[in-house]
C-alpha cells in the first residue's frame, strides 16, 4: 500500500484549465438546460409515482362487494335450540402464509325454529374476543369489561353498540353466514346495515344505523363503581 | 515499538487524506461546552443514542432468525428463545431495550423541557426531538406486533378498531393498516416493512439530524434564574459564556455520559438476564378466545384510559387529544422561544411535567390490573366460604349458589375475592333496601346488566335473601326513608290506601 502519494487539490483543479472560460450565452443556455432536466425528471417521477402510489393504497381501494362470501358454518342440528356456541370458521379470503391467523371464530345463537343469529367475535368497542356467559346469559369482553345481552344488544361498559351481527340464511339444512372482513365500526358490512345492532326497539334500531352515536338512555353509567 | 506507531500513523494518514472524516469528528468531540453542562443531568440525550444502537445490533441479530410470516413467526420466536443458543438472551435484551428506550427518552424530554432547551435557538431541535418521540413509540408498538402472539393479533384488532373511528376514511384507513380484509400475512409483512425499513430509517436520520443541530448551536447551558432569553442577544452571551467557562466536550464532560451510557447498558442486560425475554404468549391464533390481551408496559396508560372515558366522548377525545398534545409540544418553542429558562422561574412548566407524570404513572398502574375488566373465570375459581354461611337459612345458602353460578362474582367481590368492575358486595344491605336489590339486579342500570331474563323468579327471590344477610359485618340493614314517611302519614292522617312505596332508587 503506497501511503505517501501527495493527493493536493492543485493536481485535480488543473486539469480542466484548458477549458474555455464559461461565457454568459453559454451559461443561460446550461441553466435553461438544468431546468429543462429537473421538468423531465419531475415528469418521470410523477408518472412513475402512479404505479408507487396505486401499489401503496391497493388494499383500500379494492372493492368492498369482493371481501365478503358465504360460507357454511355446519348442518343447523349441530345447534340446539336455545343454547349459543363457538364456531370457527376459515375465512373466504385469505394468504397461504396467513396459518391460525385465517380461521376466525363466531358465536353462533339458535333461538328458535329456523331463527338464528350469528355475532362476530369482535367487541364493538375495540376489537377483543367477548365470551359467552350461558349462566347469566351475557357477552363479556375481557379488555375493557363491555357486556352484551344473549341478542348481542349493548347491556354495560365502553361499547357504543351491539355486537356485531353476521348475514345469515340456511340452505337445504345448512347455517350459511356472509363473512369475509374484520368486524369494525368502518367495516362495509357494518355501513350496508349487515352487521348492525338487533333491533328491539326504534330506539336501538335507529341506534344501530348511527353506530357512533351514543344509545340514549341505555347508557346509564352515571352511578359510580370503584374506579 | 516505534515502528508500529509510525505504520499505524501512516495507516490513519493514508485514510484521512481521502476521507477527510477525522478532522472534523476530532474537533467536533472537543468543541468546548460551558463547564456547567457536564453534569448527570445531560446524559440522557447520549443514553437514548447508545440503546438505540444496542436496538439496532440485537435487531439485526434476531432478524437473522425471525420468520416474518403470520404462519411461522410465533414458532420462529420459539425457536429463538429454546432452540438457538443465546436467542433467549438476544431477544430479551431488544425487549428490554425497547423499555428502556422509551423510559429514557421520556426522562431525556422531561430534562430538556424542564431546563427551557427547547427555547430559542433550539426550537427545532426540540421539533424534531418530538417526532423522535412519536417515532420511539411507533418502534415499540410495531416491535410488539413482530412478537406475534395472543397480545399482538388483539392488540392489531385494537388498533383497527380505533383507526375505524376516523370520520369518513375509516375503513381505507383500517384496510390500509391490515393489508387484507383481516388480521393475518399481509398485516404481519407491512408491520416487518414497518419495524424494520421505514420507522428506522427515518429515525436514524432524524437523531443524526437532532445531534448536528445540538453541535451547530451548542449544548443548552445550566439555566440560571433570571438569566432570560433573547433572541438579539442570545448567541453572544452563550459564546461568551463557552470561551469563558469552556471545556472540551471529549473528554471532560463525556465521561459522564459514557459512564451512564454503560449504565444503563448493565441495567439492560441484568433485566435481560433475570426476567428473560418477553413472551411470546399464546399462539395468534384467534379461535382460541380465553385470553386477556394487554398491550406492553410503554401503552398500558392509554388501555387505561380508553377503558374509563365515557363511550360518547371516546371518539372524539381518540381523535383531537393527540391531535391538540402533539399539536402543544410542537408549537410550545415556537410560542414560548424567549424568557427565563430555569424551573424555579416556571411554576407552570413544573405542574405540568408533575400533573403528566402522576396521571401517565396512575393510569399505567391501573392497566397492570385492570380493575374494570370482569374475572373471566371467578365463578369457577371461588367459592364462598364455609364462615360466610354459617347460621343461614337454606334460602340464603341457595342464594349463594345463585351468585356463583349466575357469575356475578366476574364483576363483583365478596370476602375479598372477585371482580373489582363492581362494588364490592360485603356490606350491600347496608347501602341498598331489599326494593333497590331487586330492581338493581333485573333491572341492572349504572354500568350493570340486567338479569332479568337470566334469572328465574325464585332465583331471584333467593339471591336477594342472601344478598340482605350482607351487611358488612354488623351495619345496620339500609331503610327506606320514604316508606317509613309514608306509614307514620298513614298512621297519623289519612286511612285511605297508604301509597305504594316506589321500588326505584332515589
Amino acid at each position: 500500500m503506497n501511503t505517501s502519494e501527495p493527493l493536493s487539490p492543485g493536481d485535480q483543479a488543473s486539469a480542466p484549465q484548458a477549458a474555455p472560460k464559461p461565457g454568459a450565452a453559454g451559461h443561460s443556455r446550461r441553466v435553461f438546460l438544468f431546468k429543462l432536466s429537473l421538468l423531465l425528471n419531475g415528469a418521470v417521477g410523477a408518472v412513475l409515482a402512479v404505479p408507487l402510489v396505486g401499489y401503496l393504497l391497493g388494499p383500500a381501494l379494492k372493492k368492498s362487494s369482493k371481501e365478503n362470501a358465504w360460507i357454511s358454518l355446519g348442518d343447523v342440528g349441530n345447534f340446539p335450540e336455545g343454547e349459543t356456541r363457538l364456531v370457527n370458521f376459515r375465512n373466504p379470503m385469505t394468504t397461504p402464509w396467513d396459518g391460525q391467523t385465517g380461521d376466525i371464530p363466531c358465536w353462533v345463537r339458535h333461538i328458535s325454529g329456523g331463527d338464528f343469529q350469528v355475532f362476530a367475535i369482535n367487541c364493538a368497542h375495540l376489537g377483543c374476543p367477548v365470551r359467552w356467559f350461558a349462566q347469566s346469559r351475557l357477552f363479556l369482553c375481557p379488555c375493557h369489561g363491555g357486556a352484551y345481552y344473549e341478542d348481542g344488544s349493548r347491556a354495560s361498559g365502553p361499547p357504543e353498540r351491539g355486537l356485531f351481527v353476521y348475514d345469515h340464511k340456511i340452505v337445504s339444512g345448512t347455517l350459511m353466514i356472509s363473512a369475509g372482513k374484520l368486524p369494525t365500526l368502518a367495516a362495509h358490512n357494518c355501513n350496508k346495515k349487515r352487521l348492525t345492532q338487533i333491533e328491539m326497539n326504534p330506539q336501538s334500531a335507529s341506534a344501530a344505523t348511527e353506530a357512533l352515536k351514543p344509545i340514549e338512555g341505555a347508557d346509564p353509567r352515571k352511578t359510580s363503581w370503584p374506579a | 515499538m516505534a515502528s508500529l506507531k509510525q505504520r499505524s500513523l501512516e495507516l490513519y494518514n493514508w485514510f484521512e487524506q481521502r476521507l477527510g472524516l477525522g478532522a472534523p469528528t476530532i474537533e467536533a468531540a472537543e468543541h468546548e461546552v460551558p463547564a456547567s453542562t457536564s453534569s448527570w443531568w445531560y446524559v440522557f440525550g447520549s443514553g437514548a443514542t447508545v440503546i438505540l444502537l444496542l436496538q439496532v445490533v440485537t435487531g439485526i441479530l434476531l432478524a437473522l432468525v425471525y420468520a416474518p410470516s403470520a404462519e411461522h413467526a410465533w414458532s420462529s420466536l420459539e425457536f429463538l428463545d429454546h432452540s438457538v443458543r443465546l436467542g433467549w438472551f438476544l431477544r430479551a435484551v431488544h425487549g428490554w431495550g425497547s423499555d428502556f428506550m422509551v423510559a429514557i427518552v421520556l426522562i431525556h424530554l422531561a430534562q430538556v423541557f424542564l431546563f427551557g432547551a427547547y427555547k430559542y435557538p433550539r426550537e427545532l431541535t426540540w421539533i424534531v426531538g418530538v417526532f423522535l418521540l412519536l417515532l420511539t413509540l411507533g418502534m415499540a408498538f410495531t416491535g410488539q406486533v413482530l412478537r406475534f402472539d395472543q397480545d399482538a393479533y388483539w392488540g392489531l384488532g385494537i388498533g383497527a378498531s380505533i383507526v375505524s373511528r376516523v370520520p369518513v376514511i375509516g375503513g381505507p384507513l383500517v384496510d390500509l393498516m391490515l393489508g387484507g380484509p383481516i388480521i393475518a400475512g399481509p398485516t404481519l409483512s407491512r408491520f416487518f416493512a414497518l419495524h424494520v425499513f421505514v420507522i428506522p430509517g427515518i429515525l436514524l436520520a432524524l437523531v443524526g439530524v437532532h445531534l448536528l443541530m445540538v453541535l451547530r448551536l451548542g449544548i443548552n447551558e445550566w439555566p440560571m434564574p433570571g438569566r432570560l432569553v433573547n433572541k438579539k442577544t442570545y448567541v453572544q452571551e452563550y459564546h461568551k459564556l463557552a470561551k469563558e467557562t469552556g471545556i472540551p466536550f471529549v473528554p471532560d464532560a463525556a465521561w459522564k455520559d459514557a459512564v451512564f451510557a454503560a449504565a444503563v447498558m448493565l441495567a439492560v442486560m441484568a433485566c435481560a438476564l433475570w426476567f428473560g425475554p418477553f413472551g411470546p404468549t399464546g399462539q395468534p391464533d384467534p379461535t382460541i378466545i380465553e385470553t386477556a390481551p394487554k398491550p406492553d408496559f410503554a401503552f398500558l396508560w392509554i388501555y387505561a384510559v380508553l377503558a374509563y372515558l365515557p363511550p360518547n366522548l371516546e371518539t372524539p377525545v381518540l381523535f383531537i387529544a393527540p391531535v391538540l398534545g402533539i399539536g402543544a409540544m410542537l408549537l410550545l418553542p415556537l410560542v414560548s422561544g424567549e424568557g427565563e429558562k430555569h424551573w424555579s422561574r416556571r411554576p407552570v412548566a413544573v405542574l405540568m411535567i408533575t400533573i403528566i407524570a402522576v396521571t401517565l404513572g396512575t393510569f399505567t398502574r391501573l392497566g397492570t390490573y385492570t380493575p374494570w375488566s370482569p374475572v373471566m373465570n371467578a365463578w369457577t375459581s371461588d367459592p364462598i366460604p364455609p364462615a360466610g354461611l354459617k347460621d343461614h337459612t337454606p334460602l340464603e345458602r341457595e342464594g349463594a349458589l345463585v351468585l356463583q353460578n349466575k357469575q356475578c362474582r366476574n364483576c363483583h367481590s365478596i370476602y375479598g375475592a372477585g371482580g373489582m368492575r363492581g362494588p364490592a358486595l360485603d356490606a350491600v344491605a347496608s347501602r341498598m333496601t331489599e326494593d333497590q336489590i331487586i330492581r338493581q339486579v333485573l333491572q341492572g342500570g349504572g354500568n350493570m346488566p340486567a338479569y332479568g331474563n337470566a334469572l328465574s323468579p325464585a332465583e331471584t327471590k333467593a339471591l336477594v335473601r342472601f344478598l340482605l344477610t350482607l351487611r358488612g359485618g354488623d351495619l345496620s340493614p339500609a331503610i327506606d326513608a320514604s316508606k317509613k314517611v309514608a306509614a307514620s302519614s298513614v298512621e297519623s292522617t289519612s286511612p285511605l290506601s297508604p301509597s305504594q312505596s316506589s321500588p326505584g332508587t332515589p
